[in-house]
């Protein structure tokens, strides 16, 4: 279906390409995974299936690349429109019109189909997605859930057969994001629709996938095969496959009902071997950096926040869960007084967040917003890190070592936009912390980021910890949850559902729950290296 | 108000509410006459809440009723410092200083007096009472449903449309972003600083969004080549666009006051005449197809019928110079209430029943971002 014949493709004013010499074939009916680290040239690829790389980027493109026989460097976007729909990593930056019923529509008529056959797609479609209850609303009122559904419903009712998603399921909750990859795999199924998408939650697609593709980047060789062969020796790897490579199982599972058959063993050999506690050592005191008594937020009818009360106390690292639009960003910025309680109180201090203006704002709470490029502005890194000091009121340079410490790689001279998702956010995180907030709150730290960036977050967080610092964190991420956080408080509707210890809470809900929870329960163990350090013990 | 008296909830056609708007605007255009005036946007008023859809859209006519009290206020303001003061009830008396002859005479304070007062108040009454109208429209009619409507041959001129509108309420959400981010880096949030800070970033972020927006619309098929080529389709445009600017300057000379009447008719035939050629002609070549258009019926007949008829109304009140279209404000006189325009008001009125009610759809609020001060 999609042929890439010794494709190389050079941006414009880049010296070196971005993907030299792929050579690749997908056939027909297929679900392609594409993984890679962030910049490594997931989104170029993606993208030169329905030649938005370079009709629309420009850069150069040799080689040739067909898509069911057609060449895209004489067939621009447009006249493969019928034939290739391409999901943006951003549903809200691609719509059109401004109903969900009119959306899914647009590329109909872009297309000239006649009306009676549009209105029965539109209804096909509305029912496949499960959008029928949706279909008169505004976009701009749609969850981030239901705008990524409406999102691919609307690329997918002019029945293209080949569908292109970049990062489907990173705005997205566990419970979202499984109805997203179970839409998928019905039309890979039933409607023969081949499926080529770009994900970093390897846990939450791997298993869907019949092909992993892995752009390495920096030049090197473009890597295809099944998924067993591929997470054999992937330096990137799920959890499931990394215990599964711990305790040496083959096949090697991909699933966790697969590891779990496999499982019985190990959790003999983990039976009766404690689990290991999970407070950072030594940090931990009572002193609370932030209060909420009886929170409750409301945006006109719509109450975000209902009487909320928990207290925030140094050396914790809180991770705050639950589905798109449960009041976690809401309760984020309440914290830093981005808005008006209507009911109860935020207290850091003994002062309301409201009240703290400018500079003595940012010396007790920093906020990492969820876009983290929001919080830059200059055209270089250097300028951006000499702004942050001015603005912290802290010594020259103050922010320029933070960042050498939590990404030494970054250049001075650097455009803040041409840095990946990962830096960027190691930027954001610079900035906010060279004002030395004892509580840091961070949005949604992992959208986009790939393994390696998440493990040195992971890093910094606990440090951060260990100092004495207080840490929030929104997360869909599951598996981050497990690995990090000291404390986990589940959201629902605005009210805390749950609150407590990360291994009570995660365990307590299979939404919630690690993948190696689910493999060794009913065993206490979250993650991975838990199950390492175990097993070293266990042996020596 | 409930219920409409002859079709089930659907969206009226976004034009008939437009042909109803300026027809109301039409006949704010022809009286001076602060009651009738009053009058026009009560009835616009009482419509627009009848029957406005809970949109974004929908919620700009309060922006328009604030916008018509600004234009009155400046508008007064304006008389008050350089409108020459004529009448004989001085309201209050100050020191004027005439400028030298160079200047047009144009004379910068003195007295005021209340007939001079009056005069720029019915003249930014009748003013804000248009824009109130043309505000009405806006809020009652999807602007997308309307670009729907618009005919295959403006098609790419639609779509820039629909580019610009995308952009600003872009532009509002990423000021609020840009506010957000400033005051998470303890920067201040207003002053003539923040806004010079926030400028740059903002333009950057509403930009970058328009572009990945075309590239969207371009991978979903938008500006297919069709059956006939790219210079056809240009030499339709350029009729199109023709006709509609004759037809607008004849529209133009029929209902503005003091525009010889002789070159509106003509004008109008012509260029209606010359639209709808295009427009056929370019339908059969369109490559593009609509979902679920808008029909044309019996509702949107009634809409825009008392639209027509509320100017009509006005028109001939007009023609035959019936007494109380104009309130003379030198002297002052109490405003009467002429029978023919009050009919055609009352006509005006009838959308609030006539026009089909929405179809229900669940709309949560938006959530807004506040930033403090």
């Amino acid at each position: 279906m999609i042929n890439f014949e010794c494709v190389s493709i050079t941006y414009p004013g880049a010296t070196e390409p971005v993907l030299t010499e792929v050579n690749l074939q997908i056939p027909e009916g297929e679900l392609v995974l594409v993984v890679g680290r962030t910049g490594s040239g997931k989104t170029t690829l993606l993208r030169a299936i329905n030649g938005l790389v370079p009709h629309f980027t420009g850069g150069t493109l040799t080689g040739r690349i067909l898509v069911d026989g057609r060449d895209t460097a004489t067939n621009p976007p447009r006249e493969l429109a019928d034939l290739v729909g391409v999901v943006p990593q951003d549903p809200m930056s691609g719509f059109v019109a401004d109903t969900v019923e009119e959306e899914l529509a647009y590329g109909m008529e872009c297309l000239g189909l006649a009306p009676d056959v549009m209105r029965r797609r539109v209804e096909e479609t509305l029912d496949l997605l499960g959008l029928v209850d949706l279909r008169n609303r505004p976009l701009l009122s749609l969850s981030a859930g239901q705008r990524q559904r409406v999102a691919i419903g609307s690329v997918l009712a002019s029945h293209p057969t080949v569908l292109v998603l970049d990062e489907p399921t990173s705005a997205l909750d566990p419970g979202a994001a499984e109805d997203v990859l179970a839409a998928l795999q019905r039309l890979v199924h039933d409607l023969n629709v081949t499926v080529v998408m770009a994900e970093h939650r390897l846990e939450r697609v791997v298993q869907y996938a019949d092909r992993i593709v892995i752009v390495p980047g920096d030049g090197e060789p473009i890597i295809s095969g099944t998924p067993s062969e591929m997470m054999g020796n992937s330096p990137i790897a799920p959890p499931v496959v990394e215990l599964g490579r711990l305790a040496g199982w083959q096949p090697l599972p991909l699933t966790v009902r697969d590891a779990r058959r496999a499982a019985g063993p190990l959790r003999e050999l983990l039976t009766g071997h404690a689990a290991p506690l999970r407070i950072i050592k030594g940090a931990r005191d009572a002193t609370p950096l932030i209060v909420t008594d009886k929170l409750t937020v409301r945006y006109g009818a719509v109450v975000a926040l209902k009487n909320v009360s928990t207290t925030i106390t140094r050396g914790e690292i809180v991770a705050l869960m639950g589905r798109n639009g449960a009041g976690k960003s809401t309760l984020l910025s309440t914290m830093v007084g981005l808005r008006l309680a209507s009911a109860g109180v935020v207290r850091t201090n003994g002062k309301d967040p409201r009240e703290i203006k400018g500079p003595e704002l940012v010396h007790s709470v920093g906020l990492v917003p969820q876009d983290p490029g929001d919080l830059l502005e200059a055209s270089t890194v250097a300028g951006e890190c000499r702004s942050s000091d001015h603005d912290a009121n802290a010594e020259l340079g103050t922010t320029r070592a933070l960042l050498a410490l939590l990404a030494p790689e970054v250049m001075d001279g650097t455009h803040p936009r041409d840095l990946s998702e990962g830096q960027r956010l190691l930027l954001a995180l610079a900035i906010v912390l060279a004002a030395r907030p004892p509580l840091l709150l961070l949005d949604e730290p992992t959208r986009g980021l790939d393994y390696p960036t998440k493990a040195r977050l992971v890093k910094i967080l606990r440090e951060l910890a260990a100092t004495g610092h207080g840490v929030v964190l929104a997360t869909h991420d599951v598996e981050l949850a497990a690995e990090v956080a000291t404390r986990v408080i589940v959201l629902a509707e605005g009210e805390v559902v749950a609150d407590g210890p990360t291994h009570e809470v995660v365990l307590a809900s299979p939404m919630f729950a690690p993948q190696v929870a689910k493999i060794l329960a009913p065993e206490d163990w979250l993650t991975v290296s838990e199950v390492r350090a175990a097993m070293i013990e266990q042996v020596g | 108000m409930t219920g409409s008296l002859f079709t089930l909830p659907r969206w009226l056609h976004p034009a008939a509410w437009w042909v109803w708007a300026l027809g109301l605007a039409a006949a704010a255009s022809r009286t001076t006459n602060p009651l009738l005036l009053s009058l026009i946007i009560a009835v616009a008023a009482l419509v627009v809440f009848a029957r406005k859809p809970d949109a974004p859209w929908g919620r700009s006519f309060i922006f328009f009723l604030r916008l018509g009290v600004a234009v009155i206020v400046i508008r007064v303001g304006v008389q008050l410092i350089f409108g020459a003061a004529f009448g004989t009830t001085v309201l209050l008396q100050l020191p004027g200083v005439a400028l030298p002859s160079w200047l047009a005479g144009v004379r910068l304070g003195g007295d005021i007096t209340f007939e001079s007062v009056l005069l720029a108040f019915y003249d930014g009454l009748r003013l804000a009472t248009i824009l109130i109208c043309v505000g009405a429209a806006n809020s009652l009619a999807s602007p997308s449903r309307l670009l729907k409507s618009v005919p295959a041959a403006l098609y790419e001129f639609g779509v820039s449309v629909v580019v610009a509108m995308t952009f600003t309420p872009q532009l509002v959400a990423d000021v609020d972003r840009v506010r957000t981010a400033r005051r998470l880096r303890g920067r201040p949030t207003r002053g003539v600083r923040a806004i010079a800070g926030a400028a740059m970033p903002v333009f950057e972020g509403a930009l970058e969004k328009s572009v990945t927006l075309a590239a969207a619309m371009d991978s979903r098929g938008y500006g297919r080549r069709g059956a006939i080529s790219a210079a056809q389709r240009r030499l339709n445009s350029v009729l199109l666009l023709t006709g509609l600017v004759a037809a607008c300057i004849g529209t133009y000379a029929l209902i503005a006051a003091g525009s010889p009447a002789a070159l509106g008719l003509p004008m109008l035939v012509v260029g209606v005449s010359v639209c709808i050629t295009s427009i056929t002609w370019s339908a059969r070549t369109a490559v593009r197809t609509r979902y679920r258009p808008d029909p044309w019926a019996l509702p949107e007949n009634l809409v825009a019928g008392a639209g027509v008829l509320v100017a009509l109304s006005f028109l001939a009140a007009n023609w035959v110079a019936m007494p109380g279209l104009a309130t003379p404000s030198n002297p002052p006189t109490w405003p009467a209430l002429p029978l023919l325009p009050l009919l055609g008001l009352l006509i005006a009125a009838t959308p609030a029943l006539t026009a089909p009610t929405l179809p229900r759809t669940i709309v949560g609020e938006l959530p807004r971002i506040g930033v403090p001060s």
